[in-house]
């Protein structure tokens, strides 16, 4: 049969000459090839101790965006979930009250949001799709939980912390303090 | 004080002395665990136990209780008191060997000499070999009585292996006894200690290389680690047993492993001999000090290479296993046998 490449190397069958049969050559080359690893670095990373630096672009899990007076940007506008190819998002849209004003920032709001991280891709196309900056993939990346339920983030686990009442929360979740 | 014309204070120095080397024996036999798997993760690029202490160093504990709260299971188709006979004997002669191994030269507490060595029998190298072969009970009764066709097929291997390497192991030691005169491993150590005399490793290259590679297999260590050969026998002779039972037998063969090494260094290396060090210019107990000191890092770096060995060899086949030992190993020592008594001869006449 003709091989694809021309790197093929016939099997070498000669009867093993003396020294390839009292297998010490070979033995002490394999000894000093692991003695050797003995002084390599490991790669390991310590993963809960530290972790790896993320490029850029990574995407994890979701937030809700605030702006900086803290009320929430999100206006329910349905762009988010329409984009999203795994269907992973639903909410409901609902009108800002009188005095409202400092929660959310305009006159229409998403009283639910929910994203099903079981179902989510990561894609990032929701955080594209966004025309108020509201949604955005941060770095946490390792949701665990014991039922399916807990899986389905609501606006409780997805909004970030309040920068003008909870502003060492934010500090700690955006890792600057 | 003497009673009964009898020196009451020997008696308590040995029994101190027993304590002391059976819990340094259980100690460094823990501690081997826990480096076990740290130059496993050396030579193979990873970092090891690092969680239990700093270092992992707690590891060995945390190990240790763990099994002893695991549950004690003891299968209805076993022979219960073999069962527990099978542990404690793995147990009970890998223990028993240290008794003769001299640890340093003496100490001298308030004028009293107290000799760094239970029991220096004039056939220390015979009673070595006695036990060592009594090993293999531990293996057999374990295998035998745990009523699985796995385990005993495991405990058949490693008596086998066994019987089969003690031959040529014997055969290497007859041809240092040629040249010691001496079964007393006090003896063979104060010869080579003294001067114009070196190690009996520059004599007995070949003796040496036979009996590492015999007490290789004699500890069941890899490459010779037929008898708990995980992939063919599920687990070896130990399968079906559980909690400390099985800790008994790993731990065995750790202490196994620490006294082979420390047999290697007292036979072949000098035992508490330091190089270049001339010891009876020195205060009896400092020289004593460094003596222990000397032997216990003889023997560690033994223990190193065992561990270097099996993490580097793949396990024989068992074929290769029969036919090293037989066709190959015990030519060898027969041949370094004549040899050394052709030469012996020789230098006397």
């Amino acid at each position: 049969m003709q091989s694809l490449t021309n790197r093929a190397k016939p099997v070498d069958r000669r009867p093993m000459n003396f020294m390839e049969r009292m297998y010490l050559p070979a033995v002490l080359k394999g000894m000093s090839i692991t003695f050797s690893h003995m002084f390599k670095k490991a790669p390991t990373v310590r993963y809960p101790d530290e972790t790896r630096p993320f490029s850029p672009v990574f995407r994890g899990l979701h937030v809700l965006n605030r702006d900086e007076e803290g009320r929430e940007r999100c206006t329910a506008c349905g762009l988010c979930a329409v984009a999203c190819p795994a269907e992973a998002i639903t909410m409901e849209a609902a009108e800002r009250k009188q005095g409202e004003e400092n929660l959310y920032r305009e006159e229409k709001y998403a009283a639910k949001y929910e994203i099903n991280m079981l179902r989510c891709i990561f894609c990032g196309l929701c955080e594209e799709a966004c025309p108020k900056d509201a949604i955005y993939l941060s770095e946490t990346f390792a949701p665990s939980n014991f039922a399916r339920k807990g899986f389905i983030y609501g606006k409780k686990d997805l909004l970030i912390p309040d920068p003008k009442t909870e502003a060492a929360d934010l500090a700690k979740a955006k890792g600057t303090n | 004080m003497t009673l009964l014309a009898f020196d009451w204070l020997y008696l308590v120095e040995k029994l101190v002395l027993i304590a002391v080397i059976i819990s340094a024996s259980l100690l460094i036999a823990m501690y081997a665990t826990y480096f076990e798997r740290k130059v496993a993760a050396w030579m193979q690029d990873r970092i090891g136990p690092d969680r239990a202490g700093p270092f992992g160093i707690l590891q060995p504990l945390a190990d240790g209780g763990k099994l002893f709260f695991k549950e004690e299971i003891i299968p209805n188709a076993a022979n219960k008191w073999l069962f527990i006979l099978g542990p404690c004997m793995a147990m009970l002669t890998a223990m028993m060997t240290s008794a003769v191994i001299p640890w340093g030269s003496k100490i001298d507490l308030g004028g009293r000499e107290i000799a760094l060595q239970i029991a220096d029998v004039n056939i220390g190298m015979l009673y070595i070999f006695g036990v060592v072969s009594f090993g293999v009970y531990g293996i057999m009764i374990g295998g035998w009585s745990s009523n699985n066709k796995f385990s005993l097929m495991a405990a058949l291997r490693g008596a086998s292996q066994v019987i089969s390497y003690e031959l040529a192991m014997g055969l290497s030691l007859i041809a240092l006894l040629m040249l010691t005169g001496s079964l007393s491993l006090k003896t063979i150590v104060e010869q080579q200690m003294s001067h114009g005399n070196l190690w009996n490793i520059a004599y007995q290259p070949l003796g040496f290389f036979i009996f590492f590679v015999c007490a290789l297999a004699e500890c069941n260590r890899a490459p010779f680690d037929l008898p708990e050969a995980e992939s063919e026998l599920n687990m070896g002779y130990h399968q079906e047993y559980s909690s400390m039972k099985l800790g008994f037998y790993l731990f065995a063969e750790y202490i196994n492993m620490f006294i082979s090494s420390a047999i290697m260094a007292t036979l072949f290396f000098g035992g508490y001999d330091v190089p270049f060090l001339d010891e009876s210019t020195l205060n009896p107990n400092i020289a004593a000090l460094i003596g222990i000191a000397a032997l216990l890092a003889k023997t560690f770096f033994f223990i190193f290479v065992f561990m270097w060995i099996r993490w580097t060899l793949p396990r024989f086949r068992y074929d290769q296993l029969m036919d090293i030992g037989w066709k190959k190993l015990i030519p060898l020592a027969l041949v370094n046998m004549v040899i050394t008594a052709v030469v012996v001869l020789l230098r006397q006449g």
